[in-house]
């Protein structure tokens, strides 16, 4: 650097912050940074206390430089180019650790407090919760704290503290218009090349033997849910997802689908009317409650009945949408996909399909077959476990006669082999079942761990029957979830035991703020904010009047900051203000103050003019000389209270008026 | 507020010198501002009267020294004389050697016993063969001077004049007054009976008193106001020094504890003024002290927010 010299003691403040406002804006982004970045970091910032205690550990400018180009390397490894968002936070990242261990001038503090700024910033292309904002907050008033200490070292840690939050409160009312002003663009700001929406927890489109009872463990929120009314009862929460027909042995696979804007079903039964929030899971499947009216704008039915939209979903949206659980579907499937719905592997599970010709053997109709299919597995004694054993070549057949220990897509599985052994159509359908009501705010929120493979079987006449052979071993998995189907001892993590009451409720509390706060805050789109002024009578809301309406309510929020701040800056002179109301009361009786005239004496000749009101009138004086001169601060709001109360009382008696031209007051 | 009253003080020096008050209070805000004072005025009016009542009343250790223009430096501060015993030169402290010294008369020794005087003043010590000897402690030094009188005398410099924090003048007594002196007893003879009021560290007490009188930003931007209208006024031949505002202030909150209040008021600065400025200005374009007109249309014209 062109300044060398010893970090002196007086700029030792300085330095604190703002090693302490690195550390807050580095730490957030650890888990989004490669391993071997996150670290060299950690290592950087430690270095730079090391050297903050002992003054003289200088890391030579060859090494900052090495290291700065071997991170250049790595990162070009490690992403593969160097654009967008992951390796230019990853370089910031590194550039912030390096510029840190050879701060020396104040110009250097300018430049690592920019790349602060710029990191917190992009914090947020990784996290929009509340979380990171109050994150981004608080490195934002460390920042501040760096700036001002670095104006004043002396000032206390606490005073400067103070003046960042009372600079970031002065500065609330541009951030509430620029909230609603500032023009939004539709989707992501921030869909740079490949490293954009990539991998994200969620169902898949295929199934195998253990991929949802791995999800399960993730509590993470699939989706919200408000009902206009009363929650349709657990056991009819059915969110649909992928329909899978298709079998190869292994996995299960979807079979073409084609869409239509309107559903291959007519809805019979009461309807729920609902609004789903759904997180983005860079899918195109909308998990609607089974089975909806219509399809949300951008939204289609596929030729499986579920709802599909036109885009992944790579940011949270809301839908309105009615289902009708009861609605019958599929009466009129065409022999095609019923083919489909029969195909099996060849020479896979044969025992399944052995137990299964066994079964449909003398059986005359379709529900008969699947009665006794049902009851058949009840009979083999299968458990509902969240770690069910590893399955070989021929998975049915273990699960069904030799582990018998299954999650939901085992029994799914299992199911659907045995069903179209005994030439009855089956598939499977994956989704979510269930979820849970917020006592909070009243809301379902579905998690992944709702995530649920079920069944559906062809019959005659009534077409696609829901089956969830899950039912047969754990029936409470149906009615209260995934906790209460699992047995007590099963190894679960300690939030979902329902002993953690306490936690319980605070994490209902949690969700319930996350979900105001993705709602309101992050739901105000470009849809909304059209909206919002649509309703507020612009007819065309369009960039350039928002630009213009942002420009004006910008201006004159400073406007009133800065009236503000001069009227605060007159608040001193109120005493002055009242002073003048007492002269000017006297001036009206034809005893103007002489410029120069202190207060005592000025009271004392008004007393010999007005000798009724002497004793308050002096009263005053000495209340304004000792409020104006025995202090050398600002006055004490009470007692200026009190002298306000003084001047309004002096009252000039009839008889004193006569003499003198009438009074104006 | 002060915990030493100096209302019986003023009370008993105002039994001695009669229609005085005034004067009497400025000697004695004068004595806490630890200043020196200067009178001008006549012969007769009461000048030594007063320097020895506020000596006998503060219970002060008192010298007059008569200024002649024979008088020489060493007949004020002491001479060393050779000791024959010792073998050796003694120093034999002069009168300058007290607590409240009346220089009677100062305009009339010669300019080099006046600053001598002066210089002790202002260092309140005084140096001889080598030797420092410090002054007592407090220590006011009265000095008067006749206008009058212009015959064989050397008017103090501007600059001497300016060790002085304040000049009064006493004036003729009022008819009322002059008539209950002239019924009265011998005012020598009341002096003789007069017992202290205060001790000499009670005076101590008052002048740190005044010290921690308040001075409010809005009095320092007044007398700052008044400072700067002596020097942008064109009667004037040249303005008050930064040492002459601190004399104001110090002025002004001693003037403000002989009122019995904790802090200073625009009235106590406009008060002390014209004995703190007056004889540190000049008429422009003459020889001549400010009269008192002047000093006044000079307040008058600061405005006072």
């Amino acid at each position: 650097m062109a300044h060398p010299g010893p970090i002196s003691a007086s700029r030792q403040p300085c330095q604190l912050w703002l090693l302490a406002m690195s550390a807050l804006t580095l730490a957030p982004h650890a888990p989004f940074l490669p391993a071997w970045l996150g670290m060299l970091c950690a290592g950087l910032i430690i270095v730079r206390a090391t050297q903050l205690r002992f003054d003289r550990l200088r890391v030579p400018q060859l090494v900052v430089i090495l290291i700065a180009l071997a991170t250049a390397i790595g990162v070009k490894l490690d992403f593969g180019h160097f654009f967008g968002k992951d390796p230019g936070i990853a370089l910031l990242a590194v550039l912030l650790g390096l510029k840190l261990i050879e701060v020396r001038a104040s110009r250097d503090v300018y430049v690592a407090v920019l790349l602060c700024l710029f990191l917190l910033l992009g914090l947020f292309f990784e996290d929009q919760s509340i979380l990171a904002g109050v994150l981004a907050l608080a490195g934002f008033v460390l920042a501040l704290c760096t700036l001002l200490s670095q104006q004043d070292a002396a000032a206390p840690a606490g005073a400067q503290l103070k003046a960042a939050a009372s600079l970031l409160f002065q500065a609330t009312p541009l951030f509430v218009v620029l909230f609603f002003l500032f023009p939004r663009v539709p989707g992501p700001l921030w869909g740079l090349p490949s490293d954009a929406f990539s991998s994200m927890t969620g169902l898949s489109d295929t199934m195998r033997p253990g991929s949802i009872s791995q999800l399960s463990l993730s509590e993470a929120i699939a989706f919200r849910v408000e009902f206009d009314g009363a929650p349709p009862p657990p056991a009819q929460r059915y969110w649909r997802g992928p329909v899978l027909t298709r079998f190869d042995g292994q996995v299960w696979h979807p079979v073409f689908s084609p869409v239509t804007d309107t559903p291959q079903y007519s809805v019979t039964g009461s309807g729920f009317g609902y609004r789903l929030t759904m997180e983005a899971h860079n899918r195109r499947w909308l998990f609607a409650l089974e089975f909806p009216d219509r399809a949300p704008t951008g939204a289609r039915f596929s030729r499986d009945n579920r709802l599909l939209l036109q885009s992944p979903l790579h940011q949270r949206a809301r839908f309105e949408l009615r289902s009708y659980p009861a609605t019958a579907t599929g009466q009129d499937e065409d022999q095609h996909r019923l083919t489909e719905a029969l195909r099996l592997p060849a020479n896979s599970n044969p025992r399944s399909l052995e137990l299964a010709r066994r079964i449909a053997d003398d059986a005359t109709h379709p529900k008969e077959i699947l009665d006794r299919v049902l009851a058949e597995m009840k009979t083999l004694d299968l458990t509902y476990t969240l770690e069910p054993p590893l399955l070989g070549t021929h998975s049915v057949d273990e699960f069904l006669f030799d582990t018998r220990l299954g999650f939901c897509e085992h029994f799914a599985a299992a199911f659907v082999v045995l069903m179209r052994a005994a030439e009855v159509p089956a598939r499977v359908v994956t989704g979510y079942q269930g979820g849970e009501i917020n006592p909070v705010d009243g809301s379902l929120v579905v998690r992944q761990s709702d995530a649920h493979a079920w069944a559906e079987v062809w019959l005659p006449q009534r077409g696609w029957v829901r089956v969830d052979p899950t039912a047969l071993a754990a029936p409470q998995r149906i009615e209260s979830g995934l906790t209460a189907a699992l047995p007590r001892d099963g190894d679960l993590r300690g939030l979902m035991r329902p002993a953690a009451d306490l936690l319980l409720s605070i994490r209902y509390h949690w969700e319930a703020l996350t979900n105001a706060w993705n709602q309101s805050v992050l739901g105000y789109n470009d849809e909304v904010q059209r909206d919002l002024f649509k309703e507020l009578g612009f007819r065309e809301p369009d960039w350039r009047l928002l630009s213009t309406l942002l420009g004006a309510s910008a201006a004159t929020v400073l406007l009133a900051l800065f009236a503000w701040s001069l009227r605060r800056h007159r608040r001193g002179e109120h005493l002055d203000r009242l002073w003048q109301i007492f002269c000017r009361r006297l001036a009206h009786k034809g005893l103007a103050r002489m410029a120069w005239e202190g207060p005592i004496d000025y009271a004392e000749r008004a007393a010999a003019a007005f000798p009724r009101e002497a004793r308050t009138i002096r009263m005053i004086a000495h209340h304004y000389a000792r409020l104006r001169y025995a202090t050398t601060g600002k006055p004490d709001q009470g007692a200026l209270r009190q002298f306000s109360v003084l001047i309004r009382s002096l009252r000039f008696s009839k008889k004193t008026d006569d003499d003198r031209k009438p009074a104006k007051s | 507020m002060p915990q030493i009253d100096v209302r019986p003080l003023l009370e008993a020096a105002n039994r001695i010198i009669l229609g005085k008050e005034h004067s009497l209070r400025l000697a004695l805000a004068c004595l806490i501002a630890r200043g020196h004072l200067l009178i001008e005025d006549i012969p007769g009016v009461g000048k030594t009267i007063l320097a020895h009542t506020i000596a006998q009343l503060v219970g002060l250790e008192f010298q007059r020294i008569q200024f002649t223009s024979d008088l020489l430096p060493a007949d004020i501060l002491g001479v060393s004389i050779f000791d024959a015993e010792q073998h050796s030169f003694r120093f034999h402290p002069g009168p300058v050697f007290a607590q409240l010294i009346l220089a009677d008369e100062i305009n009339r020794a010669t300019p080099k016993t006046q600053s001598a005087l002066l210089e002790t003043m202002e260092e309140h010590q005084v140096t001889a063969d080598g030797q420092t000897f410090a002054l007592p402690s407090p220590f006011f030094v009265i000095a008067t001077q006749n206008p009058a009188d212009q015959i064989g005398t050397f008017p103090l410099p501007e600059s001497q004049l300016d060790r002085f924090l304040m000049r009064i003048e006493l004036g003729y007594p009022d008819r009322e007054a002059e008539r209950a002196l002239l019924m009265g007893e011998d005012r020598r003879r009341m002096l003789e009976r007069l017992a202290p009021v205060l001790q000499p560290q009670d005076l101590q007490a008052l002048q740190r008193a005044a010290d921690a009188i308040t001075v409010s930003p809005r009095l320092i931007d007044y007398t700052q106001s008044l400072l700067a209208a002596s020097r942008q006024s064109p009667d004037l031949r040249n303005g008050l020094s930064p040492r002459a505002g601190l004399g104001l202030l110090a002025a002004a909150r001693a003037w403000a504890l002989t009122d019995g209040r904790d802090y200073a008021l625009p009235e106590d600065l406009q008060a002390v003024f014209p004995h703190v400025a007056g004889h540190r200005l000049r008429i422009a374009g003459e020889e001549r002290p400010v009269p008192a007109e002047t000093l006044r249309a000079l307040i008058q014209s600061v405005k006072l927010d």
